[in-house]
């Protein structure tokens, strides 16, 4: 394994787009989506419009981020919710670690937390001593495979059910039971165990409304739910950029974020959580901490250019749609987040210079940013992430692109390429075509060279004597 | 009209027929052509790159030559998308923002110019083979150009147009540099795209973009398909 994020990702990305058995899986997951989400999409009255009203929404919120967590402070703080602000994944992480401590908690239980994955939450609290179960049923899958989430909406979508039942056998004694159903049933067994047992209950966001201080949260198994309000704590950890201005923009964001990211209509549970239990409440915990974490975002708000990234609501559609997504796998990324807007954020989050591959990585297809609902100018950010490595440095390449401009630009020095290239061509083709010596290996080990014309059009244009 | 035309380094050196084929098929329209030979690229793969500054030292002369044009025509949606979109990002805040903006409003696609600008939908032609489209995603996404030569497609007489039915609208992964900098993710990925053309049971893949052709010609060729690859300039000159 190569020690840097590009040297990795060339490796495993290299591996797993020849991985016929992953590109089926792949591929078979992602037709039952758009088969899901096309008519989805049809059945609102403009989904374009709907995209345009998200964008337009999600612009003012980050555009006066400021105001609107504030907002979102003082309403919370009235129902009594603790609100915590943090810089980066060490005040959070701190704030977390401290809250569990002052409680004396031991058991956690946490619900599709993206953004604990940012701030290395689990390896953390492990070393601690504290038990971390995951709930999500995907999530938790990936937690007993000891491995990160694959797509940020679909954590084991790479594993089949034989996989999946083998894993179970392993880890937790249970049969070989291969109906999904079953297995769901297991997981759920193992579950509900742990929210009984558990102290504290860590959920992540997918919006905070800033007019009510609530914040949303979106699932399909309900263990969210349990998450919330069955530990006597609740801690729920969301980057700031997940607020929007009003409650009433939910009507349009949670039918949109479902259909974009499952196909569905609505997502099964929407719950939103205004504050701990309120006196004369039958339920619910007794804290409510909300960690507001930053890391590296005012970075990207900063970015006049690359702002909208924040807009993201996580829907995943543009790894759905990415064929270099369906190539590679989400492991490949390394990242948090994967797929194109991993590739877009993930530099402002980790470093440019380290991460600037992933913007490489991409033929610049953009299907990303046609599905977005948030209309993030996705690949347009890639160019611009290229752009700014280059920029801050330009290393050999810088050259070799001078010397193409240098031959374009002079008729003279283009023709005598091409000659040479007509008169390189059959040499090539004899002595080192597809062998390790080959300067354009990358190429044919996988495709046969373009076949060079007899005449070139400039040669024919001035044979027949131009125009 | 005059028509000035873009004949970039890979059409120029293996796409001279198609080249040749737009000439052909402008001419018989009654448009006089005019082809600016020192201009052998756009500057777009230094900007794809991230090397702006390069790009640019590549931009400037295309961008004076064309600025005096009446309509400038391309055979290659990516090469068109550079013109057209990235050049006015690219100028920005530069001394030739405004050309840049001049330019790109007379820079035409070739289906695109056929059908949407001159009205143009039948050229004649005859081509009795069954034939799949594939959209570039620089023509399809950039310039949203969708209809134009399935239009012109459509008109050719006896020629069948079956339509992919997976992998639609995915990207044949060339990406320029892309394609040899990450060298199997573009194969995985042309390899999707070669498969869903065979399955639509097409004899021909036509393309408005010649470098997606090259790309999927590399890949056809190399696994011994028999599935030839076109550009549309080349089918609408078949008779
Ligand atoms: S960038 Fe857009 S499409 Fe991708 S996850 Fe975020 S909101 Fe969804």
């Amino acid at each position: 394994m190569s020690a840097t994020p590009a040297g990795t990702f060339r490796e495993e990305s290299g591996r797993v787009a020849g991985d016929l058995q992953h590109r089926r899986r792949i591929a078979a997951a992602m037709g039952k989506y758009e088969t899901a989400r096309g008519p989805r999409q049809g059945a609102f009255l403009s989904w374009e419009l709907g995209r345009q009203a998200l964008a337009d929404t999600k612009w003012e919120a980050v555009n006066r981020l400021d105001e609107h967590l504030e907002r979102f402070e003082k309403e919370a703080t009235a129902r009594g919710t603790q609100v915590h602000w943090c810089r980066d994944a060490a005040e959070a992480r701190d704030a977390i670690v401290g809250i569990i401590q002052r409680v004396g908690a031991r058991r956690i239980v946490k619900s599709k937390v993206m953004t604990s994955e940012e701030i290395h939450l689990n390896s953390l609290l492990e070393s601690l001593g504290f038990s971390v179960v995951e709930s999500d049923l995907g999530e938790y899958i990936q937690q007993l495979k000891d491995e990160p989430p694959y797509h940020f909406v679909f954590p084991c979508m790479h594993l089949s059910r034989e996989e999946i039942s083998g894993l179970f056998h392993d880890k937790l004694g249970t049969a070989e039971e291969h109906d999904p159903e079953a297995l769901t049933m297991i997981a759920r067994r193992v579950l509900r165990e742990k929210y009984v047992e558990a102290d504290i209950g860590i959920t992540g966001a997918n919006f905070v409304v800033a007019e009510t201080g609530m914040i949303s949260i979106t699932e399909n198994e309900g263990n969210a739910r349990l998450t919330a309000a069955l530990p006597r704590v609740m801690i729920s950890l969301v980057g700031i950029e997940k607020v929007v201005p009003r409650l009433g923009d939910l009507a349009l964001f949670l039918p949109m974020l479902a259909t974009a990211g499952t196909g569905q209509p609505l997502t099964c549970y929407n719950t939103f959580y205004g504050g701990p239990r309120q006196p004369g409440e039958a339920d619910g915990p007794e804290e409510w901490h909300v960690i507001l974490l930053d890391n590296h975002r005012t970075e990207l708000l900063a970015d006049p250019e690359q702002r909208d990234a924040l807009h993201c609501i996580r829907c995943g559609a543009c790894l759905n749609v990415c064929p270099v997504f369906r190539a590679i796998g989400g492991l490949s990324y390394g990242t948090t987040y994967q797929g194109p807007v991993g590739s877009v954020i993930t530099p402002h989050l980790r470093g440019l210079q380290d991460w600037k591959h992933l913007s490489g990585a991409s033929s610049l297809c953009g299907a990303c940013t046609d599905t977005c609902p948030v209309k993030i100018d996705l690949h347009h950010h890639l160019l611009h992430n290229r752009r700014n490595a280059a920029r801050e440095r330009g290393g050999v390449e810088r050259w070799v692109w001078k010397a193409f401009s240098f031959v374009m630009r002079r008729p003279f020095l283009y023709r005598m390429g091409m000659r040479v290239a007509r008169w390189g061509r059959p040499l090539h083709a004899a002595l080192l075509e597809g062998g390790v010596l080959d300067p354009v290996r990358a190429w044919t080990m996988s495709r046969e060279l373009p076949e060079l014309a007899e005449e070139t059009f400039r040669e024919r244009w001035k044979r027949r004597g131009g125009g | 009209m005059t028509v000035t035309l873009f004949v970039p380094c890979f059409m120029d050196a293996v796409y001279p027929a198609a080249a040749m084929g737009m000439v052909t098929v402008l001419e018989r329209l009654g448009h006089r052509i005019d082809f600016p030979e020192e201009l052998a690229c756009c500057g777009q793969p230094p900007f794809n790159a991230g090397h702006w500054a390069e790009a640019r030292e590549m931009a400037r002369p295309v961008l004076k030559r064309l600025a005096g044009a009446e309509v400038v025509v391309i055979g290659s949606g990516s090469c068109g998308a550079m013109l057209k979109v990235f050049y006015r990002e690219l100028f920005a805040g530069e001394p030739e923002e405004a050309m840049a903006a001049e330019v790109a409003g007379k820079v035409w696609e070739f289906s695109s110019f056929l059908v949407d600008r001159l009205g143009v939908t039948d050229v004649g032609a005859r081509f009795a083979r069954r034939v799949t489209f594939h959209d570039g995603c620089h023509g399809l996404r950039e310039l949203k150009i969708k209809s134009a030569p399935r239009v012109l497609l459509g008109n050719v007489r006896d020629l069948e147009l079956v339509e992919m039915t997976e992998a639609v609208e995915t990207c044949c992964g060339f990406g320029g540099t892309f394609a040899t900098k990450h060298a199997a993710v573009s194969t995985a990925m042309g390899e999707v795209k070669c498969a869903a053309a065979v399955a639509s049971g097409a004899e021909v893949v036509v393309s408005n973009d010649a470098s997606c052709l090259m790309h999927l010609r590399g890949l056809l060729v190399r696994q011994g398909v028999p599935l030839q690859t076109l550009h549309l300039a080349e089918v609408l000159v078949q008779s």
